[in-house]
């Protein structure tokens, strides 16, 4: 098969990337192929991913959401203060989702009716949530239940913490959750009216208002859908941490978007895959949790990162090209 | 004495769609050429080669005696060609002397020595004897003015040969004059001019001899004083049966007003603008360049906001807010420049046939796929648009199809009101004459059109009614039986804006 055929298919070319990265790993240590590097994978890959499938809708109409990390903290700051004041742990999770769509929608109408940059609205949105995240919560650490205490029962979402159970103690359940939101929000994107109508304001904004379909309204969606996978990330965040800090968060972003990019979504809009965007967050994170197995230490996850992404987008102008 | 320049057997695709053929040109000094052809003909693709903006796939070029082959405007420039484009190309932020002298700034040291840019410039203006302030920034300026810093731009090369492409679309009289006069005094001082210009009575006034392009091909040389304007026309169209002007209308005066507009104003682009569209009419609007005909097609179907105006529609008024009102309200636009305001050009041709109805192919929460192929499907076949399949990216597809798309768009949505922005820019002949074909169908079915043209013949063969614009005002809406090229243009030039 020609090589540049099989290179225009991003979406086979990531699944592969991975298969054979962790192959590679396999081979390197037989420590890799256990059940704990797994749990290990999930854990460190949930809030990413989250973020990532929320972004990745925000990317498809050709915009940016650089708030997602400091939002993703500052939901659980917000959250955990009112947890701390007693309120139970179902309202606290209601409100940290309420407070990632609040975020989602004041960018969306920064961009959408206001037509700000969407690099600079979000940029704005990122100082404001990470600044109240500590104004809310006095720049203090909150930790979130554990153990037998009340309200614990959240992180078993994404992770079984005890013995006994149907499920063995450790398995990361939050891999279930991640793969159902996963598969519904594909269906949306490519499925629905939202979803063709968010693509198709990616690929050219005016010939699709001059289509007659209110684009403002549909780009907005996108930045909510954005902010509210924020905080279900920060809720997987300390679910699997336990603490949020203030002032943290920042920098969590970019993993996602590398992630969203290296899943085949194009910056430029237009094109977009949740599929590809796991796959592509899942690549990072088995390099990050990889290297230590093989001795190497984590920080040249990044290193290796960097080259993939930037192959990633190099692959998808690549095709542009052909293709145009 | 050997030519300055000719371009022989010059041939040119893109991405299958041939757009030069046979072209052909041949350049003395101290001569002006007029390049004529219809819109589509390969006039300013055939310059773009010239100048190195494209490259030619066959043919020879030869400058000076010598075969050139420039890959770009700079190398071109160099070697003493200069081209003032019909679009403008200019930097909005940076001033008019900054413009002037990009890619060749004067120099003190490694700095950039402004004032002394600013006088040249200056100094240029002078002989072109326009009052351009060099320290405006340029996008303050009037198109007309903008139009002459690039003529002075070209001039400023001390080009041999400069290629006009329609420098007066957006001229005033006197500026007309003026560019007349640094046209004939270039002549003289022995350099070849190019002259690209759709209306007739300049080419009479400025060119030596007139050469003539159609499909792309060369057709013919003629002597500018041994010839008519029929003799260019005929050449220019060459079956002349194809734009045989419509000499009555189908149409009653009794007929349905489907749509009214009333005083429509939108700032200095429309002004009181009122008009009625009768069902199963096609109703033509001319005007020159920027007379405000497509402005006031984006106030009906919502794309921009009326500063005042009453719209109806079968007689009841309707609010039009956004692009999502008049379509619900059953307007259609189709834009005049589709790959940028009609279609998705990376999408499919089912997704763009679809993307304004998808309500009806919606089942529960999900598109139901089957049923936009289906629908998509049949009008490809019912328009007998040229494509493998339904799923394929409308990039691929030729002008001519992309606009049947967009068309299949309309019709899917079932809007009676269909605005057609230049309908045939940038479609080859045999797709036009399809595309009138179908709008006369359309009409028959009991749509009604609203047709924008700037090409008279196109307006003269398919309108019902002619509405003409001048300057943001309405200036004249002629019976097709009253309707000639000459007097749409009496209106069209009528910049007093009086009714």
């Amino acid at each position: 098969m020609n090589l540049k055929k099989l290179f225009s298919n991003q979406q086979a070319v990531v699944i592969a990337a991975l298969v054979v990265i962790c192959i590679v790993f396999s081979l390197l240590t037989d420590k890799f192929l256990q059940a704990t590097t797994f749990t290990n994978i999930s854990k460190s890959a949930y809030y990413v991913a989250f973020m990532a499938i929320g972004v990745t809708f925000v990317i498809s109409t050709g915009g940016i959401d650089l708030s997602i990390g400091t939002v993703a903290i500052c939901a659980a700051l917000i959250g955990g203060t009112f947890m701390e004041k007693g309120t139970p742990m179902f309202i606290v999770i209601l409100i940290m989702l309420l407070v990632g769509a609040v975020f989602g929608l004041i960018n969306g109408i920064l961009v959408s009716h206001f037509e700000l940059p969407a690099f600079i609205a979000t940029l704005g949105t990122m100082m404001v949530s990470r600044g109240l995240g500590s104004i809310v919560s006095k720049t203090k650490t909150i930790s979130f239940p554990q153990g037998d205490s009340a309200g614990a029962w959240f992180r078993e979402i994404f992770m079984v913490t005890k013995d006994g159970g149907i499920l063995p103690k450790n398995f990361p359940t939050g891999f279930i959750l991640l793969a159902i939101c996963a598969i519904v929000m594909a269906v949306v994107l490519n499925k629905t009216r939202l979803g063709r109508y968010i693509l198709s304001i990616g690929s050219n904004k005016e010939a699709t208002r001059l289509s007659g379909i209110d684009v403002k309204k549909y780009e907005t969606m996108a930045y909510v859908f954005s902010g509210v996978f924020a905080a279900l990330a920060g809720l997987a965040y300390v679910a699997v941490f336990s603490t949020a800090q203030p002032n943290t968060g920042n920098g969590f972003e970019l993993d996602a978007i590398a992630g969203v990019v290296i899943g085949g979504t194009s910056l430029s809009g237009g094109v977009g895959s949740i599929v590809g965007t796991i796959i592509g967050v899942f690549i990072m994170t088995v390099l990050k949790i990889g290297f230590p197995y093989i001795g190497v230490q984590s920080h040249y996850q990044l290193f290796i990162t960097g080259i993939i992404l930037v192959f990633a987008v190099y692959m998808d102008i690549l095709n542009r090209k052909r293709k145009g | 004495m050997s030519a300055l320049l000719t371009m022989k057997n010059i041939k040119k695709s893109f991405s299958g769609v041939v757009a030069l053929k046979n072209a052909e040109l041949e350049l003395n000094k101290g001569e002006v050429v007029a390049l004529m052809g219809e819109n589509g003909a390969g006039k300013s693709t055939l310059m773009k080669i010239l100048t190195g903006i494209y490259s030619k796939d066959e043919g020879t070029v030869t400058f000076e005696g010598k075969e050139v082959e420039y890959k770009s405007v700079s190398e071109s420039e160099e070697a003493g060609i200069a081209i003032v484009h019909q679009e403008l190309n200019m930097m909005n932020d940076l001033t008019v002397a900054q413009n002037l002298f990009i890619g060749k700034e004067r120099k003190k040291g490694f700095l950039i020595d402004d004032a002394k840019m600013v006088e040249d410039a200056k100094e240029l203006f002078e002989r072109l004897n326009v009052d351009i302030n060099p320290n405006v920034k340029i996008g303050n300026l009037t198109v007309g003015k903008q139009q002459m810093v690039e003529i002075a731009k070209a001039i400023s090369t001390n080009a041999k040969v400069i290629v006009f492409d329609e420098p007066t679309a957006a001229l005033t009289d006197s500026e007309i004059e003026e560019l007349f006069k640094v046209i004939n005094d270039l002549r003289d001082k022995g350099t070849g001019i190019i002259y690209i210009s759709h209306r007739m009575d300049e080419i009479n006034v400025i060119s030596d001899k007139v050469i003539v392009m159609r499909d792309g091909e060369y057709v013919g040389t003629l002597v500018t004083k041994e010839c008519t304007k029929d003799d260019i026309i005929k050449m220019m169209v060459g079956r002349t049966v194809f734009m045989e002007p419509k000499t009555k209308s189908d149409v009653g005066a009794d007929a349905e007003v489907v749509l009214k507009c009333e005083n429509l104003n939108r700032g200095k682009h429309v002004k009181d603008v009122s008009f009625e569209l009768r069902k199963g009419e096609i109703l033509g609007f001319s005007g020159l360049m920027g007379a405000g005909r497509t402005e006031v097609a984006r106030l009906i179907f919502g794309a921009d906001p009326m500063d005042s105006g009453k719209i109806f529609i079968h007689g009841k008024e309707v609010s039009i807010k956004s692009t999502k009102d008049a379509v619900n309200a059953g307007i259609g636009y189709l834009s005049e420049d589709r790959k940028r305001f009609g279609l998705l050009v990376d999408k499919s041709v089912e997704e763009n046939t679809c993307i304004s109805s998808l309500e009806k192919f919606t089942k529960g929460l999900f598109i139901d796929g089957a049923k936009s192929k289906t629908v998509s499907e049949k009008y490809v076949k019912e328009l007998k648009t040229k494509t493998p399949g339904v799923s394929q990216i409308i990039k691929k597809l030729s002008g001519g199809n992309q606009q049947k798309v967009v068309i299949a768009k309309w019709l899917v949505k079932d809007s009676e009101i269909l605005i057609f922005d230049e309908p045939t820019r940038g479609i080859d002949v045999g797709a036009k004459s399809e595309i009138y074909d179908l709008m006369e169908r359309l009409v028959k079915e009991g749509k009604s059109i609203i047709m924008i043209s700037s090409e008279l013949p196109e307006v003269l063969r398919m309108s019902d009614r002619v509405v003409v614009m001048c300057e943001g005002r309405i200036t004249g809406c002629l019976d097709i039986s009253e309707a000639s090229q000459e007097g749409i243009m009496t209106c069209a030039t009528n910049r007093q804006g009086g009714k």
